[in-house]
């Protein structure tokens, strides 16, 4: 039985660069969410939901085309490299982190929009600024939803297919993911390694999904977990 | 790294002008008012839904005036008319609010700290270290706010506002929820906190024991108005207005007219009418500034009249009035009777006055009450 532990390598280092550059972009784009009262601010909820609805075919194929030599995002990239991005391992991490985007923004906002706001305002009046209060009231407060959202945009970038075929293509060590994997063991009929390989995907997926609700029933409740300062 | 506070000036009173309406839903309302706050207790006193919490936010910053302007000895916080607004972060007023807004992550030594965050950690150690001890909470330092009871929530909220050294304070109903004992215990605590530092406290209650127990001055706000500002005991015990009248407990409110002005000995006659309506009732007042014949209310608390079975002589009370039992009802350990005298006056009366007094539901009784137990309001 053959396992493909090199694209299993390249699939966890995918998933662990996307999920570090959406617990970055997502902070902010949450706390946005969560607190604006700006109008038009649904245009945006929207927007950050679309990848869960979108066919990945639809998404990769556009984001294929923006990192195409022909646009000019494309054009300046290779003037800076001198390569394309599309089949690459980096153009790979721009789409992933765009279709796991709501899997990390969206848990992300729901918890802190239920951070009590009378607890901001406290903070506030005791002289806090938006960002100490940030840190010390939201996050912590938040640690739940932030597990939540880290460990699905993690699985999820770890079991994402179409976004990647359409992107990356299938180079061994550049761009060829677990998932794809799979695909051309299925397809070269080695139903066996298939198997093998589809059965570490999934108790690696099973594990983290039971981390995770087993670490959110253990912290809802009584406050066990927070920062000591 | 935030400023200082501002050196604090001798006279530190906070003057407001504050207007803010909501429209949509049900009702309008709006909040328009203007009043000072000298150092020391103000009590904000007012039934829910009156614009009390409104006015706190907006002093506090939470919220933004429609206009007007607030002022904190020579400190501008907030002047609509320049567009001025000091962030709620550096205004430096405390703010208890409503339900407390403990941070439930924090240790209640924590929770002390977390407006401390611009001096060094020695010093903020060693303030919140003498706060805590201050508010009689030291031991509960590295509890977290679900583990203590209700009245320890409440000093731990307080000492969290006070450490801060604020200009001003706003205490949003703080002991609402705690037992009398606790409550008289916080108070005391409260008061001598205050005797050290003067500045000026908004506390906002509907309660008139606390009214009474903590207030040097007393604003009563109704409907978005202060309508009423003075003395707790002037303010309570002799209304201007029927509306104070109510939340202060008068259980009798008459129209009256003024019928003679006695001024060599400083009472009024007021006339009653009753029903039928050729009948009235004579009831001798403290005289107020108003004209013979012109229209007045007349608030008797319910438990400030006495009630005979014979007709009373040689009393000091000016105001005797024969009626007749109509209706004995039990509340609670309490008796309310209803006597008709030609308009019917509330009466409270023990278990045991019942009792001895062999009252039934058609007895002949004799009401007295005093002058200064009549209290005028303007109508």
């Amino acid at each position: 039985m053959s396992i493909d532990w090199q694209s299993f390598r390249l699939t966890i280092e995918l998933a662990v660069v996307v999920s570090a550059i959406l617990l970055i972009v997502g902070l902010p784009l949450a706390s946005w969410l969560a607190f604006s009262r700006w109008r038009w601010k649904f245009f945006v909820e929207a927007i950050v939901a679309l990848p869960i609805v979108l066919p990945p075919t639809v998404l990769g194929f556009y984001v294929l085309v923006a990192l195409g030599s022909r646009s000019p995002l494309g054009q300046w990239w290779q003037s800076l490299t001198g390569h394309t991005l599309a089949f690459t391992f980096t153009g790979l991490v721009i789409g992933s982190v765009l279709y796991s985007l709501p899997f990390a923004v969206q848990p992300f906002t729901s918890s802190f929009s239920s951070v009590d706001r009378k607890l901001l305002a406290a903070s506030a009046t005791l002289g806090g600024s938006p960002l100490r209060t940030f840190f010390r009231v939201v996050i912590p407060l938040s640690v739940p939803g932030l597990v939540t959202g880290m460990v699905l945009a993690f699985a999820h970038t770890m079991g994402e297919f179409g976004v990647v075929l359409m992107i990356g293509g299938n180079i061994p060590g550049v761009t060829r993911t677990v998932s794809i994997d799979i695909y051309d063991q299925v397809q070269a009929s080695n139903y066996a390694a298939a198997n093998a390989t589809a059965l570490v995907l999934l108790v690696l997926c099973f594990a983290m999904l039971a981390t995770v609700y087993g670490l959110n029933r253990r912290t809802s409740g009584v406050w066990t977990v927070g920062p000591v300062k | 790294m935030p400023s200082p506070a501002p050196p604090k000036a001798d006279n530190q009173t906070l003057h407001a002008r504050i207007a803010k309406s909501f429209p949509s839903r049900e009702h309008q309302f709006s909040l328009d008012v203007e009043f000072s706050v000298a150092p020391g207790f103000t009590i904000l006193f007012g039934p829910s839904g009156s614009g009390k919490t409104t006015l706190l936010d907006c002093i506090a910053g939470l919220a933004t005036p429609d206009a007007g302007c607030i002022v904190v000895g020579e400190h501008v916080l907030c002047d609509i008319t320049t567009r001025f607004s000091v962030p709620v972060a550096k205004r430096f007023v405390g703010y208890v609010l409503q339900d407390l807004a403990l941070f439930p992550h924090l240790t209640v030594e924590q929770n002390v700290e977390y407006g401390l965050a611009h001096i060094s950690r020695l010093e903020r150690k060693q303030r919140a270290a003498a706060m805590l001890e201050e508010f009689r909470i030291a031991h509960l330092r590295q509890q977290r706010p679900q583990e203590i009871s209700g009245g320890e929530r409440q000093r731990v909220a307080l000492a969290r506002a006070l450490v801060t050294d604020p200009s001003v304070l706003l205490l949003d109903e703080p002991l609402a929820a705690l037992d009398a004992a606790t409550k008289a215990k916080i108070i005391n605590d409260l008061r001598r906190w205050n005797e050290a530092h003067r500045i000026p406290i908004l506390y906002v209650t509907h309660s008139r024991e606390e009214v009474i127990a903590l207030g040097e001055r007393v604003l009563v706000i109704e409907r978005g108005h202060i309508i009423a500002q003075g003395a707790p005991h002037a303010v309570l015990s002799a209304p201007l207005q029927e509306t104070v009248a109510q939340l202060a407990g008068f259980e009798n409110i008459f129209d009256a007219k003024v019928w003679l002005v006695h001024e060599d000995r400083g009472t009024m006659t007021c006339r009653l009418p009753g029903e039928p309506s050729d009948s009235f009732v004579l009831l001798e007042t403290p005289l107020i500034r108003a004209e013979q014949g012109s229209n007045i209310r007349v608030g008797i608390r319910a438990g400030d009249v006495l009630l005979a079975i014979t007709e009373p002589v040689g009393l000091s009370a000016r105001n005797v009035i024969a009626g007749r039992l109509v209706s004995l009802e039990r509340r609670d350990m309490m008796i309310v009777v209803r006597v008709n005298c030609g308009v019917e006056i509330e009466v409270h009366l023990t278990l045991a006055a019942r009792d001895s007094l062999g009252l039934v539901e058609g007895s002949e009784v004799w009401l007295v009450i005093k002058t200064y137990s009549c209290h005028l309001m303007q109508k």
